[in-house]
């Protein structure tokens, strides 16, 4: 039971910078915004969040300049996809390269650092009173560090936002059939530049949680590839930010179930083990391509940049 | 500006060489329907879309109860109480009626389901519009689409209602009920534009009458002073004999016969079902039905591209089942099938119209490479024949007009001589000399003794056109009639599936086909 516990609670750390990437790669695409750049916007937070709170010491500051910083990766492609309609499949290819150089550049003098000592105690794990008592559940869910809790707090917000909100209603419509919603008198091109930007700021935070948290010191490509993991997690979660926590705390297990094999005494490669989220990623995807519900498919007019003159 | 309530003044508007609107001028009153009549790419839809805020014009004025408005975005014109339906609805599929409404209102910015609901049943009861808000836009039928269009446009209190043709897509029933609501709507004192090229539903309707031809106004007319003839004359510049003739032929063997087709699409719904019907040679099978009743997927599957699920095509004693598409053309049954965006199948835009005859003569060469001189020899041929306008044979395709990229998908599919021509919607969009074009060009094959299956839009065109007509609702036959003894309501009513010919007995249809070999 020991062991259970303490496998689902590390499962949830380790899903956690792949939840924030999820869902900032779901508001994005849900404005009609394929950006691949995830793995680079991340990869920006990880430096930039990193640089700050090395320097300031404050936990608000660095996460805010890792989230200032995936936007401005964000920004580079909402100005190449929405303002000049460059197609959006290489602009975002462009942002993870660009992304991982940037990263390198800014942060090859902070490698092997570890993240100060007042950030590593604000977020040392907290047990929430009353629900941390629960059997089983609260050891997994409510013992965990504050990061972790704004992730459930961001699924929940932005599963709100989206479904119950008219702003996001008109989100989905932008996705959907942005002429539609043009015609309703939705203004476009800002509803994409702001959902592009904050999706950014989610990735940038996603990147945070590694150097900051996670690991917690700068390593070289600290996100490891969990941005490509991202983009295909938001297919798994069919762009649905609540089911984006279970399939973010999913591929979180997989990460990190190698060592518990290990640690069990049975004998596994690691090389195999290190293939085991790509291998489920690919298996997702051929099963979700099966998927025949309407509602459940992508935004219809996601890789497709809106003109409106367009004849 | 005395009673105008719209008034547009010299407006221009090019896209890149193309000069869509010249000078246009346009004025609407309160309280009127009036018709904008002119032929496809004479600049209605374009000039229409500037008065809804989607183009900018390049000069001009728009005057809006007599103040001149500038449109920078629809939400502007939304916000002068200007509504557009358009040709194209502009609904998302996955949300429900009621989300469509409401969508980029200003309304608090948490929903209240059910005073929503409420509001949006009141309203549609005190228009007469029926609609259940909660019902999602993918199921919704082509009729319930444009009730929910109009819905949402009076929801935004618009007092001017622009149509785009919206009459093509609806059956006679359904664009009876559409006028009913457009003349309620002028009695409460809306202006109502309404686009469209059909004679007989502007002299139905109209109030007054701008006609347009090649982006300029040519006159404003009351309906009271101006017959349908007239009104051709001025749409297309000169006096023209509109009628399609039907030619009479021998006509007694069977070309093909298909017997309990089915199939499914790839959401695993069934398309096409038991569908039974023959084609004789040297006649114009019609096929009519609401959109997406299945047209394309019968189409495709006699054509070997869409999966059969059970049934058999008989041609020449052999079924075509399970064949190849590259086999069924061999044999002798071609397809020409006019998307609606017109360049999706059957031609590759870029290329030039050599190319795309080699596309589907390569296969029959020997070699590595491809010997383009008979494919030269075939594009001037189907050039001269149609008379297709073009620089020349070595122009991409997408650089022509619509009419002309028509000419050259059936030009080159009558080139390989087929004995069963499946045409489906080869008129669409074209300009009317074009559209008589074409129907020549089908008469000509049909004397000559090919089997053609033509699926078309317009019923009138159906009816003069074709010899028996077969219609079909929801991927099933609802009926087989002889053209020349049936009317248009009572397609319309099995294009719904209300009457099913089908169904009250086998032995009906075997009468009408039997007739139809004794005359």
């Amino acid at each position: 039971m020991e062991a259970v516990i303490s496998f689902l609670h590390a499962a949830i750390v380790a899903g956690t910078p792949l939840l924030f990437a999820t869902l900032g790669e779901i508001i994005t695409e849900r404005s009609g915004n394929l950006n691949l750049g995830v793995e680079g916007m991340m990869l920006m937070g990880a430096v930039i969040g990193f640089m700050v709170g090395l320097n300031t010491e404050s936990t608000t500051l660095a996460l805010l300049a890792a989230m200032i910083a995936g936007a401005g990766g964000a920004l580079i492609f909402a100005f190449l996809t929405i303002t000049l309609r460059a197609n959006q499949v290489v602009s975002g290819l462009t942002l993870t390269i660009f992304g991982t150089g940037f990263a390198d550049f800014v942060g090859q003098d902070l490698i092997g650092q570890i993240a100060p000592e007042s950030l590593r105690l604000f977020f040392r794990p907290y047990t929430i009173p009353l629900l941390g008592d629960i059997p089983f559940i609260g050891p997994v869910l409510f013992r965990q560090d504050a990061f972790v809790y704004l992730g459930y707090a961001a699924s929940i917000l932005l599963g709100l936002y989206l479904y119950k909100t008219s702003t996001g209603m008109n989100l989905r419509a932008v996705g959907e059939n942005p002429g539609a919603a043009d015609a309703a008198g939705i203004n476009v091109t800002l509803y994409k530049y702001l959902h592009t930007l904050l999706g950014g700021a989610l990735c940038g935070l996603g990147g945070a949680y590694l150097s900051l948290v996670y690991v917690p010191a700068l390593q070289e490509g600290v996100t490891a590839g969990r941005g490509w993991i991202a983009v295909a997690l938001v297919i798994f979660a069919a762009w649905n930010p609540y089911k984006a926590l279970f399939g973010a705390y999913l591929f979180g297990g997989l990460d990190i179930i190698g060592f518990r094999i290990q640690n069990l005494g049975i004998d596994v490669s690691q090389y195999f083990i290190d293939m085991l989220p790509y291998m489920v990623t690919i298996t997702v995807l051929v099963v979700v391509s099966m998927r025949k519900s309407r509602e459940k498919a992508g935004p219809k007019a996601c890789g497709i940049p809106y003109f409106r003159e367009e004849r | 500006m005395e009673n105008n309530y719209i008034s547009m003044k010299n407006i221009n508007k090019s896209f890149g060489k193309v000069v869509a609107n010249r000078n246009i001028n346009l004025a609407v009153r309160r309280g009127e329907i009036h018709a904008l009549l002119g032929e496809n790419g004479s600049g209605k839809s374009t000039l229409m879309n500037m008065l809804s805020g989607v183009y900018t014009p390049d000069s001009g004025s728009i005057f809006i109860k007599g103040k001149e408005v500038q449109f920078a975005a629809p939400k502007d014109a939304i916000e002068a109480g200007i509504g557009m339906i358009y040709q194209h609805f502009k609904l998302i599929d996955v949300m429900t009626a009621k989300e469509n409404i409401i969508l980029g209102r200003k309304n608090s910015f948490l929903m209240n389901e059910k005073t929503l609901s409420d509001k949006i049943r009141d309203m549609s009861a005190r228009f007469g519009l029926d609609i259940d808000p909660d019902k999602k836009v993918y199921n919704m039928s082509v009729g319930e689409k444009q009730t929910l269009e109009i819905l949402k446009v009076l929801y935004r209190g618009a007092e001017i209602l622009i149509l785009d043709e919206p009459t093509a897509v609806l059956t006679p029933q359904e664009t009876e009920k559409l006028f009913k609501i457009m003349r309620k709507m002028k009695e409460e004192g809306c202006a109502v534009i309404f686009i469209t090229h059909k004679l007989n539903e502007v002299m139905e309707v109209a109030d007054r009458i701008t006609v347009l031809r090649k982006g300029e106004t040519v006159m404003t007319v009351d309906k009271a002073d101006t017959n349908p003839k007239h009104l051709t004359e001025l749409m297309m510049g000169c006096p023209a004999d509109l009628s399609i003739k039907r030619i009479e032929t021998e006509k007694n063997n069977v070309a093909m016969e298909v017997r309990n087709l089915s199939a499914v699409n790839s959401e695993g719904i069934k398309v096409l079902k038991g569908m039974s019907f023959d084609i004789y040679s040297s006649e114009i099978l019609g096929v009519a039905g609401i959109a997406g009743s299945g047209q394309k997927e019968l189409c495709e599957a006699i054509a070997g591209l869409h999966p059969v699920k059970q049934g058999e095509i008989v041609f020449n004693g052999e079924n075509l089942v399970g064949k190849s598409p590259a086999e069924i053309i061999t044999k002798g049954v071609s397809l020409s099938f006019i998307p609606e965006d017109r360049l999706g199948m059957g031609l590759v835009a870029s290329m030039d119209i050599v190319n795309n005859v080699v596309l589907k003569l390569y296969q029959k060469q020997k070699g590595i490479f491809i010997d383009r001189k008979p494919a030269e020899q075939k594009s001037v041929e189907i050039i001269e024949r149609l008379s297709i306008q073009t620089p020349g044979i070595k122009h991409p395709v997408r650089m022509l007009s619509g009419g002309n990229i028509q000419k050259v998908l059936l030009g080159r599919e009558l080139d390989s001589r087929p004995q069963v021509l499946i045409t489906a919607y080869p008129v669409r969009g074209l300009d009317v000399n074009s559209c008589y074009t074409i129907y020549d060009l089908l008469n000509e094959e049909k004397r000559k003794g090919v089997a053609i299956l033509y699926i078309g839009e317009d019923l009138d065109v159906l009816l003069e056109l074709c010899d028996r007509i077969m219609v079909i609702c929801a991927g099933e036959i609802t009926g087989i009639v002889d053209a020349r003894y049936t009317t248009k309501e009572q397609i319309g009513l099995m294009m719904t599936g209300t009457v099913n010919l089908m169904k009250e007995g086998e032995k009906s249809e075997h009468d009408n086909a039997n007739n139809y070999t004794s005359h």
